[in-house]
């Protein structure tokens, strides 16, 4: 097998001039993993500026109104920037910046990635300029806006479906035409190898915390964590650490759109075959031809017609569950969490809260669920204003 | 000796004309690919057309989607290939991304491309360190040649890539993705340098040539020259009249490739 696989997934298809810099990448990280002192900077980078560890909250009220397993909520949307992405965007802009780039490129879905990107170029004096469908920038303007203030230059991308996937694609073409001062920061656990890889690495905090805080908490290993995915970055970085514990379950919630048997879904695994784009091997939402399918979701972080490689590999396995949820349930899970616990998820978080208020009331009361909020719901508050009227 | 390598072989500088299969349909593609075999394009690359075509610029991107709304398949560009195989000897390429080779079947592609008569299959996002599950399926079944890519970033790796290649070498010219450029640097003729100090594979330039001074200049580099989106461009201007400035422009790209 290539480098960089999950069982059958993974690999690197990338076209040749892109080669070179994936390798050059590759090197400069497993060089610097192992070196104390890039940890220590960012770990400084994590605690002083995103404010990690992020807390863990028991969401007493929620559990007692599901009348189940008691529920701990990730609070990564209390990070600077709002969402779990600056985990990964700090330690890829420290990266990129050892390795002598001077400007970061990175796609963007709702906008927290970009954000998170021009923030830490902002920070680390670095050019920053990203790509984003036309679509969501229509639909997450105030994003644009937040990216635009952080110095960051944005591209509304016009081809294609004009959302997530298409800004891969641009930011993939404008890589090949410019690396040597230019490091791509992509902002999931997908893409070719080693980005998953980093990705993951740098996502991995997220459970490592869970389980010295659930510990510290309640003594012991929650029964199940869970996580929305769409490239699947906050769900690898909660299951990561606790993939050899037997018996915690990894639940991870796609977007489901209209409904997993429509075909506005984005539901990856659902529906889903194998397939190889974007760099990777893993599952996507195509046709009999191949040809990749126009996704919908309501939330535009999960509108992606593929998936992580690891995930894919867990749902093989069956170490980790992936189950469809639709834009109806996350915006009633989006109004129950903001009503519940004075607490806006993020769209894309609230499917995972879907999840939870299905699933907790059928555990015991002895039972305890981790859901990862991986960011906050400001920049939903008008879509969802919408969608109700 | 197949019949890329005759493409090689003819005397002078190769001519390698690109369209997308399936703009604006079958039938056209059909007749643009025999009138550049008639003005003397030396090996036709006809574009299978992709959702999502991440190594193409605006041109061949828009010609792909003209393409996949007029239903082309894979399927389809085998039964043109079929139909223009009782007419031309014309070495005929497939350039297609890999998901639609991968969803047909690597194996049942490769043995489609011989019985249509598809002398090779470039999947510019099946680099070299990829390309292990493409030769296993074809294996000795099929005759398709797997033709790789080298660029101006390639440098280290070249030699093994030109050593291990098959049919011809495709040398992408510059750095981003395909279309017209006014210039194009020298990167690559380092690298073509490197390629044939290891081994005598035929090289082609692609990527950005679209003048026949262009045309010229690269083809003293190498031994053939790719010319895509110029006359993807004329396609997407003129569609179902571009027969006749297909042929003049290609009668004029012949003229400078000698």
């Amino acid at each position: 097998m290539t480098k960089g696989r999950y069982g059958q997934y993974g690999g690197r298809f990338v076209p040749e001039t892109l080669m070179s810099a994936i390798i050059e990448l590759e090197e400069a990280y497993e060089r610097l993993k192992g070196d104390s002192l890039f940890a220590a900077e960012l770990d400084d980078l994590l605690a002083n500026y995103a404010g990690r560890p992020s807390l863990l909250y028991y969401a007493r009220k929620m559990s007692d109104d599901l009348g189940g397993a008691r529920v701990y909520l990730k609070r990564e949307d209390l990070n600077h920037t709002g969402s779990h992405k600056i985990n990964n965007v700090l330690g890829q802009t420290l990266l990129a910046k050892k390795m002598g780039k001077t400007r970061i490129i990175a796609e963007t879905g709702a906008g927290q990635h970009g954000v998170a990107a021009a923030t830490a170029a902002a920070l680390m004096d670095m050019e920053c300029e990203i790509f984003m469908g036309e679509e969501d920038t229509e639909r997450q303007a105030l994003n644009v806006y937040r990216m635009e203030l952080l110095g960051a230059r944005v591209n509304a991308v016009k081809t294609g479906t004009r959302t997530l996937k298409d800004a891969v694609n641009a930011a993939m073409g404008e890589w090949s035409a410019r690396m040597k001062d230019t490091h791509y920061a992509l902002g999931s656990v997908m893409g070719p190898h080693p980005f998953p890889m980093i990705v993951r690495d740098f996502q991995a905090v997220i459970g490592r915390e869970i389980k010295t805080q659930m510990l510290a908490l309640t003594g012991r290993l929650p029964d199940a964590v869970i996580a929305c995915v769409g490239g699947g970055s906050n769900a690898i970085g909660t299951f990561y650490d606790f993939i050899g514990d037997e018996g915690v379950e990894l639940i991870g919630c796609e977007a489901a759109g209209e409904g997993a048997d429509t075909s506005r879904t984005a539901a990856t695994m659902a529906t889903g075959s194998v397939g190889v784009f974007h760099g990777m091997k893993s599952l996507f939402c195509q046709d009999e031809h191949g040809q990749i399918a126009p996704v919908h979701s309501i939330s535009a972080g999960l509108d992606y017609p593929g998936v992580g490689p690891e995930h894919a590999w867990l749902c093989g396995t069956g170490r980790a569950r992936y189950v469809p949820v639709t834009d109806a349930e996350a915006v009633d899970a989006f109004e129950y969490l903001s009503r519940m616990e004075g607490i806006i998820p993020a769209v894309e978080s609230a499917h995972a809260i879907a999840y939870a208020i299905k699933a907790a009331p059928g555990m015991k009361k002895d039972n305890a669920i981790v859901v990862t909020l991986s960011g906050r719901g400001d920049k939903d508050v008008a879509q969802m204003a919408q969608y109700r009227r | 000796m197949g019949r890329i390598a005759d493409a090689f072989g003819q005397g002078h500088k190769a001519l390698i004309g690109f369209v997308t299969g399936g703009d604006p349909d079958l039938g056209m593609t059909e007749r643009f690919v025999l009138a550049m075999a008639e003005e003397g394009v030396d090996l036709v690359e006809i574009g299978v057309p992709f959702s999502d075509p991440i190594a193409e610029g605006e041109v061949i991107r828009a010609a792909s989607e003209r393409a996949l709304s007029s239903g082309t398949t894979l399927d389809g560009l085998f039964g043109i290939t079929e139909r223009l195989r009782e007419k031309t000897d014309v070495p005929i390429v497939f350039m297609t991304y890999f998901n639609p080779v991968y969803k047909y079947g690597v194996e049942r592609f490769s043995m489609r491309c011989d019985r249509a008569g598809v002398d090779g299959v470039i999947i510019p996002d099946l680099p070299w360190e990829e390309r292990g599950e493409f030769m296993e399926a074809r294996g000795d079944k099929a005759r398709v040649e797997l033709i790789s890519l080298v660029s101006p970033t390639s440098a280290a790796r070249a030699e093994d890539i030109g050593r291990g290649a098959e049919g011809f070498l495709y040398c992408v010219s510059s750095l981003g993705v395909t279309g017209m450029r006014r210039d194009i640097g020298t990167g690559i003729a380092d690298v073509i340098r490197t390629v044939k100090s290891a081994t005598d594979i035929p090289c082609a330039i692609g990527f950005g040539i679209s003048s026949p001074g262009q045309a010229r200049a690269m083809a003293e580099l190498a031994d053939g020259v790719i010319v895509g989106s110029a006359l993807v461009r004329i396609i997407a201007e003129q569609g179902r009249e571009s027969e006749k400035p297909l042929r003049e422009f290609v009668r004029s790209l012949r003229a400078a490739v000698v």
